[in-house]
């Protein structure tokens, strides 16, 4: 029986190679939406491991193991985003002093990191992928499991709100 | 908004976050990955211990129940 339908049946050794074999893309993968080393190895575990509970769902036929695996660990950093979600405070009021470029440069970085994180974590996942690990948006649709449209209305609008908050916080991109 | 905009704001998102899709994994997470799978195996989660002994004190209780149970497998 060929490796993936041994995995269906529930052949640990069939897991192993499966796990071996995909488990640095499955780290990448979360590693840009999660952007924490520690976090991305525990969520890639975590990714595994629901593969491993729902290796009966697994249609060997199909064989598409990546873009399952895909989906499920967009959908473990979601979970993540989602119970972790925090706001990184913005940026003081700025001093009347002039600044250097490189506090300048610090502070609007700061302002963009905190609008980010402010993001919803669906318009996060979103705007991170598309935006600053420039994926295409056929791939991000299928992590997601919604269709490319949607997907650029969700970039469109993180970036909108982006640019609001930028803006709101005396940034002008 | 302009693909103009769209491209200042991608440089900028790139600027305060770089990209990551050359990060290598530091380590072989199997052995982690093995502990996982030994640690959900030995125990069963305890609802289903509550289930299990709801149903046993049905039974032991009722025992006119089995019929119809056993009716509706």
């Amino acid at each position: 029986m060929e490796l993936l339908g041994r995995f269906a049946a529930g052949d640990v050794e069939a897991f192993e190679t499966l796990f071996r074999e995909y488990q640095c893309d499955v780290y990448r993968w979360i590693l840009r939406i999660v952007r924490e080393r520690a976090t991305a190895e525990d969520l890639t575990i975590e990714t595994f491991w629901r593969m491993y509970r729902a290796h009966a769902q697994f249609d060997a036929a199909k064989g598409n193991c990546a873009g399952w695996l895909r989906r499920i660990a967009t959908n473990a950093a979601l979970d993540h985003l989602r119970r972790t979600r925090r706001e990184v405070p913005m940026p003081e009021d700025p001093p009347d002093r002039p600044k250097t470029p490189a506090a300048e440069r610090s502070e609007l970085q700061q302002a963009i990191l905190s609008a980010i994180n402010g993001l919803s974590p669906r318009l996060r996942v979103a705007v991170l992928l598309a935006l600053v690990e420039e994926e295409p948006y056929d791939s991000i649709a299928e992590a997601l499991g919604i269709s490319v449209s949607a997907v650029k209305v969700r970039v469109f609008r993180g970036v909108r709100i982006l640019r609001k908050e930028l803006t709101a916080a005396g940034v002008h991109p | 908004m302009s693909d103009r905009e769209m491209e200042e704001m991608k440089k900028l998102a790139k600027e305060a976050l770089p990209p990551m899709r050359d990060a290598e994994l530091a380590r072989d997470l199997w052995p982690a990955m093995l502990e996982r799978l030994s640690t959900q195996r030995r125990g069963m989660p305890w609802w289903d211990w509550v289930l299990l002994a709801g149903a046993s004190a049905g039974i032991w209780f009722a025992p006119g129940v089995i019929p119809a149970l056993l009716y509706h497998l």
